[in-house]
């Protein structure tokens, strides 16, 4: 099993960013009648959710806004970051790489090391899990996670069953190496047998962009979409998640050695409410312990985790020492779990851009 | 095992005023859509603790088949 510790390494503050543009999914025009809407939300709990709308904000916008509010409020020193790590699927270019462009936007040292992460839901944990790794042996003294989507986007306007289900957002994790620090565990998985359970075919180097890539096709259920849009099989995702989540959850308590009552909250990616009731209800947690953001922010992708995390947790966090497990799971496939813990951590909460 | 069943999906799929046959086509009831097909594998889940894949939904087409889906499971 994937299975790993990771000593050292503390987080100091999370903070998230969202798009300005609020959507209320009860009067969403891709819904046929407002009873479909209102069918919508009590299942998948979507009720509102931000999105970039057609402004041209990229994930890295976000991202940038929430990490320069978490340097101030931290008050580091911008030319002691040398560790940067940039998690999306939503990337500003194909080339260079969006992490290099981020390190100039926040005027961080040119000693820095700076990379991308191509994951989805998991990419919360596995950008910890990287990032954490690479801290452990007190080379990098500070580093940020920035992890983020803007998976609104690559959404045909033609598809009730996503559409509505998706928010953007960009979120900012401060780590520093801290040889004091509660060691971190990981349990990590990855299934490319199903990799077209959410996928957009076109616009890469396997089919690439073509004009046929515009043209939109007639799915089952009144669904259309193009080539450059993004495709979920929504059975598949949904049984992978109620069957994988709660392994990993599993497996990582018994690695790390705690059982479930020695966890203050569980975060788990915002998938959609009926599977994370599911998921939940199968690992028998009490609701008070898992907190949601997908009412208010949607599916956020890779920023779901640590935008719950800020959006719900902010106060009880607030000079509070508390032992997380997060879990994420879903394009790729890939799902990963990880327990820490949050000592009086720099909360900024949630801006908008 | 059949009544039971045959309420479950009832209730799931939020069928009111009619009952459902073990020879029904599910996948023709005007409550049938991509959320109610979750429902029914959330619902499958916690009763009889078997996963059904999304995919082998695509060649059950009737409530015995599925019936037969699950039992295979077990």
């Amino acid at each position: 099993m994937a299975l790993q510790k990771v000593t050292g390494v503390s987080i100091r503050g999370i903070g998230a960013c969202v798009p300005a543009t609020k959507i209320n999914n009860l009067e969403s025009a891709v819904f046929a009648t407002p009873e479909d809407a209102k069918r919508f939300v009590d299942n998948t709990g979507v009720a509102y959710r931000h999105v970039v709308n057609k402004s041209g904000i990229c994930t890295s916008d976000l991202c940038v806004a929430a990490a320069n509010k978490l340097i101030d409020t931290l008050a580091w020193n911008r030319e002691e970051i040398n560790c940067l790590v940039f998690v999306s699927q939503t990337p500003d270019y194909i080339l260079p790489a969006t992490s290099c462009i981020i390190q100039n936007r926040l005027g961080l040292s040119k000693d820095c090391f700076a990379i991308d992460i191509s994951l989805g839901c998991s990419g919360w944990v596995y950008g910890l899990s990287v990032i954490s790794s690479l801290m452990t042996t007190g080379n990098f003294k500070k580093g940020l996670l920035l992890v983020g989507d803007t998976t609104t986007v690559t959404k045909s306007e033609k598809d009730k069953s996503t559409y509505p289900l998706f928010g953007d957002a960009g979120t900012a994790t401060a780590l520093e190496y801290n040889p004091a620090a509660k060691d971190l565990h990981f349990h990590s998985g990855t299934d490319g047998a199903g990799y077209e359970a959410i996928i957009i075919r076109d616009g890469g180097f396997r089919n690439f962009f073509t004009e046929a890539s515009l043209q939109y096709k007639e799915y089952e259920g009144g669904i259309a979409r193009n080539n450059l849009q993004s495709e979920l099989n929504g059975a598949s995702v949904f049984t992978f998640g109620i069957t994988k989540a709660p392994q990993s959850v599993k497996a990582l308590l018994e690695f790390a050695q705690y059982n479930i009552d020695e966890v203050d909250y569980f975060v788990f990616h915002q998938a959609n409410m009926m599977m994370n009731d599911k998921i939940r209800s199968k690992l028998k947690i009490a609701a008070e312990k898992v907190p949601y953001s997908i009412t208010d922010y949607g599916n956020t992708s890779s920023a779901s985790i640590p935008l719950t995390i800020v959006s719900r947790l902010q106060a009880q966090l607030a000079g509070n020492s508390k032992t997380l497990l997060a879990c994420g799971f879903g394009v790729g496939l890939s799902w990963g779990s990880v327990i820490f813990n949050l000592d009086d951590i720099c909360c900024t909460g949630v801006t908008e851009l | 095992m059949k009544e039971k069943f045959l309420e479950l999906i009832k209730e799931t799929l939020e069928i009111e005023g009619r009952e459902l046959a073990i020879e029904d086509k599910f996948k023709d009831y005007e409550e049938w859509d991509s959320l109610g097909l979750l429902s029914v594998i959330a619902a499958i889940d916690e009763e009889y603790g078997v996963v059904i894949e999304g995919n082998k939904f695509k060649d059950i087409e009737t409530l015995d088949q599925l019936l037969d889906e699950i039992n295979k499971s077990k």
